[in-house]
């Protein structure tokens, strides 16, 4: 973990509303493993008072890349910095993608923002594993297609790819993969993620072999377990929080409650 | 170059420097010790303690306010018993006073731990949270209640001749007055402010955000709250007070000396700057050094009034 001042050196808008932030940090950039986090110091006094906790986008040579709408004062302030302007990075942290067991195919499951840990991991896994790739939203403007490779699109709306929700999607599609190791990547919106702990129990009762990993978010503090604010109830003991700062943010699906 | 005396007095309890990390804000001393040597601190509080662990409150637990933040985490902590085998230990490694916070549901508790607590060297000194649910009352706070801050003093300056600092809720009229009592029943000294009790709505849902509904605010928003609550205690009752409430930099340190604090503790600070002592140390001795200030103890309710 480390407190370091990085500058910002390029800002471009993905797609309507989606920022993508490049900054150079090597630091940061050796030590960080997809599903990680940064917690960000967004302006240089104490307004707004706390970090901004972001998953690691993307990492290429020296660079970090962190992808956000603008959800409020913190992000519209990101979204307004200038090349050269310094980020105060607190990083990384938490606990990151396992893709390095056995497992024939990965796949990807994305719910609008919850795209942007996986430029990293296919970064990661393209040259050793098959990648499919499910992006969903509530319409076409919520897909995150950046940098997800070989990826099928859900959108409630209709208006992109599959009517219906990213998760109905890849029950369809996962049906042609019945005799492969599969290995679920998902991040999104909590109902999505609930949906898709459904799916996974239902798949192997099935017998199909198959796990499945997911990031979470929380309101946080400080991003490295001393403030105890982003509890997530422990799916194998009713007594006991796991933090999604220190014990998270990925999680097996099948460890916590959602 | 000069050297000033940065240390400072709590009672008997003696202190390299008046910089002490806030209960909740610095867990078990683990994970800050990845950012800062531990060693340089005037002391560390532990999250508190209670006689059996604590799950602590459903999520949300954390809304972030305009220059402040509200918590309610539940006083989520891993027991006495976890406290003594895996964290003490740990503590123990470095030569700085630890200091253990401790929170109860009754007066019985808060004796019981100081009693088991009492035999650890590592222990300094005891933080007493009074700023919990008392069960036998219907779950009114310890804190809000003289009768009840008088009696929790007694009974645990009976249990251990080690510092008692009381830690002070400023959800109260006149906290003067809690502080008399204290000192009445034996503390060696308080802790100024704990955090004010506040909430905040989803405008959506029109639910609170917090699930406990209520939470305490803390942050550089409680700080003229905190200062004042410290300047009062000070001008009415001779008891040494341990200044806390949204220090967010060298100068807070020094204003709530000037107010009356014989040291101050940093809180939510530790969440967004770990590595914030070390600057603070410094502007301090800075400080001192530019006025000819030998000692930083002779600030203490320096304050000029008229």
């Amino acid at each position: 973990m480390l407190i370091i001042n990085s500058p910002v050196v390029e800002l471009s808008e993905i797609q309507k509303g989606i920022f993508l932030q490049k900054i150079k940090s090597p630091e940061i950039a050796n030590g960080i493993l997809p599903g990680q986090f940064l917690n960000i110091k967004v302006s240089e006094g104490f307004t707004p008072l706390l970090r901004r906790p972001f998953s690691i986008c993307d990492v290429e040579d020296d660079n970090i890349f962190l992808m956000f709408n603008i959800y409020g004062e913190g992000t519209r302030i990101l979204a307004c910095k200038h090349i050269g302007d310094m980020i105060n990075i607190l990083g990384p942290l938490g606990k990151g993608y396992n893709f390095e067991d056995e497992f024939d195919i990965a796949v990807i499951i994305a719910g609008g923002l919850g795209a942007a840990p996986f430029p990293y991991l296919a970064r990661k896994l393209k040259d050793r594993k098959e990648i499919i790739s499910f992006i969903g939203g509530r319409s076409k403007s919520e897909v995150i297609r950046y940098n997800i490779p070989n990826s099928l699109v859900a959108t409630e709306d209709g208006s992109d790819g599959f009517k219906g929700n990213v998760v109905q999607l890849f029950e369809n599609e996962i049906r042609n993969y019945f005799n492969k190791s599969i290995k679920v990547f998902g991040c999104g919106p909590n109902g999505m993620l609930k949906a898709l702990s459904d799916s996974v129990k239902k798949l192997s009762s099935e017998d199909y072999n198959i796990k499945c990993e997911i990031s979470t978010e929380s309101a946080m503090a400080c991003g490295f377990g001393i403030c105890q604010g982003c509890p997530i109830q422990d799916a194998n003991n009713p007594e006991h929080y796991h933090l999604i700062c220190k014990d998270g943010p990925v999680f097996n699906i099948n460890d916590v409650v959602l | 170059m000069k050297t000033v005396d940065l240390s400072v007095n709590i009672g008997k309890l003696k202190l390299n420097n008046p910089i002490l990390l806030a209960s909740g804000t610095v867990g078990y001393g683990n994970e800050i010790s990845d950012f800062i040597d531990l060693n340089i601190l005037g002391g560390i509080i532990t999250k508190s303690i209670s006689l059996k662990p604590r799950k602590g409150n459903k999520p949300q637990r954390i809304v972030e306010t305009s220059s402040g933040m509200l918590n309610a985490i539940g006083l989520a902590n891993v027991g006495l018993e976890e406290f003594i085998n895996e964290k003490v230990p740990f503590l123990a490694k470095y030569n700085v006073p630890i200091i253990c916070n401790i929170a109860a549901s009754s007066i019985e508790e808060y004796v019981e731990c100081v009693k088991v607590l009492n035999d650890e060297e590592t222990i300094k000194a005891f933080e007493i949270n009074v700023s919990c649910p008392n069960v036998k009352d219907g779950g009114l706070q310890f804190g809000n209640n003289l009768s009840m801050v008088g009696k929790i003093t007694e009974q645990v300056r009976s249990a251990t001749n080690k510092t008692i600092i009381m830690k002070l809720s400023p959800n109260v009229s006149y906290i003067a007055e809690f502080a008399k009592v204290c000192k009445e029943n034996g503390a060696d000294a308080v802790s100024a402010i704990n955090t004010l009790v506040g909430t905040a709505f989803n405008i959506n849902t029109r639910k609170p955000k917090l699930s406990n509904i209520f939470g305490g605010l803390s942050g550089p928003a409680i700080k003229p709250i905190a200062l004042a609550k410290v300047l009062e205690i000070h001008r009415n009752v001779d008891i040494p007070i341990i200044g806390v409430g949204g220090i967010m930099n060298w100068q807070d340190v020094i204003e709530f000396m000037i107010a009356g604090a014989s040291a101050i503790q940093i809180g939510t600070l530790n969440f967004i700057d770990p590595t914030a002592s070390l600057s603070i140390l410094k502007g301090l001795n800075d400080y001192c050094i530019e006025r000819n200030i030998e000692s930083i103890s002779q600030l203490t309710g320096s304050y000029i009034l008229e």
